[in-house]
């Protein structure tokens, strides 16, 4: 995780907190998609490939990815006030419509319209994370395991979990492991 | 949801619970789960299943983290102040390990370890983005009838993340429409 800062920054915890309830409400089915193309591409405000080892950070310490993601963002830029600036952002008015949501499912729950779009949502969220492992992969250009050990750790997280829906636990440490092992006997110098 | 009361103690109970998950969440908290279904459903019987998995369904078709999920099982289990002690639980623990983890990481982002441990965890981290993806489509997948539209719901949404600078909102509410329609 590189601390090279961009030229854009978020002004102040206020300008993070309206970025990131931005960003949490248009996180349909996951906030990942939108956080990578909110805060890397539209806001410049950190570089694809620091994004990416954020994120890995993010995913394999336990909790909410998303809501770990915005802790160390919103820590790096403004310490403590910066993590609660980002953190309240993402769940201020998302949980006030969740809330909404829910007392109105009690009453259209059953109609197959209501069911059917869920399962549609639920599809194009896969895609929009698809989507998003595509372009964070060009931050792996400079990865010192080169693109055949990337290739082979990618296809492989991706089948322990996907496919053969092992632990995570299991997959982190082994996985994760033998890479960064894998990493630390090429970075000798 | 059926607003039930808990007591002082079972509040401190569900949050001392919910903390403890925290901790080994890794992967979010969605992968806790079947254990909070076997604490609130099983063993304290606060929560329906039937409201255990509309919780989760709901925060999935919501816009926001999922993990707001937690809310709503806390808000069916204890109201708004059962929602406060899951939320906090499921949350503090991690938040503070994350971020004295990531400040720790930064002030040794040069060492050997530090480097490899990032570089290492780079394409695992892309690996379990795919592999989310792989979850949320099987179940959809193994539909005939919903297989083709499903695919190319996500199809689009993959190509539309990729090649326009379009919203990730407009994918979804496609996926929606589609669905509501009745083409997966």
């Amino acid at each position: 995780m590189s601390a090279k800062l961009q030229a854009l920054q978020p002004r102040n915890p206020a300008h993070l907190f309206w970025v990131f309830t931005r960003l949490a409400l248009q996180g349909f089915g996951g906030v990942l998609a939108v956080a990578q193309r909110e805060l890397v591409e539209r806001e410049g405000w950190i570089r694809r490939e620091d994004f990416l080892a954020v994120l890995a950070v993010s995913q394999v310490l336990p909790g909410p990815n998303v809501v770990n993601l915005a802790i160390i963002l919103g820590d790096r830029w403004f310490g403590w006030r910066g993590a609660a600036a980002a953190l309240g952002g993402l769940l201020a008015v998302p949980l006030c419509i969740v809330l909404a949501l829910a007392f109105a499912w009690r009453q259209y729950q059953h109609e197959p319209a209501v069911a059917g779009a869920l399962r549609g949502m639920a599809a194009a969220s896969a895609g929009l994370i698809a989507g998003t492992a595509i372009k964070l992969s060009s931050g792996l250009k400079t990865n010192v395991l080169g693109p055949w050990g990337c290739t082979a750790v990618v296809l492989a997280a991706t089948v322990a979990l996907g496919a053969l829906r092992l632990p995570m636990v299991a997959v982190v440490l082994g996985l994760g492991g033998t890479a960064a092992a894998l990493a630390w006997w090429r970075l000798r110098a | 949801m059926t607003l039930a009361t808990l007591t002082w103690e079972q509040l401190a109970e569900l949050f001392t619970h919910f903390a403890l998950l925290s901790m080994v969440a890794v992967g979010g908290a969605i992968t806790t789960a079947s254990d909070m279904q076997r604490y609130l459903v099983g063993e304290k019987q606060w929560l329906s299943t039937s409201d255990f998995n509309a919780s989760i369904a709901i925060a999935q078709a919501a816009p926001g983290p999922n993990v707001l999920f937690v809310a709503l099982m806390g808000l069916g289990a204890g109201g708004m102040p059962g929602l406060l002690a899951a939320m906090a639980g499921i949350m503090l623990p991690s938040s503070l390990v994350a971020m004295q983890a990531s400040r720790w990481l930064q002030r040794n982002a040069s060492v050997r370890g530090v480097r490899a441990f990032n570089q290492g965890l780079a394409p695992l981290a892309i690996g379990l983005l795919l592999a989310t993806t792989w979850v949320l489509l099987s179940p959809l997948m193994a539909q005939p009838s919903q297989r083709l539209g499903a695919a190319a719901v996500a199809l689009a949404a993959v190509s539309g993340v990729t090649q326009t600078k379009a919203s990730p909102v407009w994918f979804v509410a496609l996926g929606g429409v589609a669905g509501a329609f009745g083409w997966l």
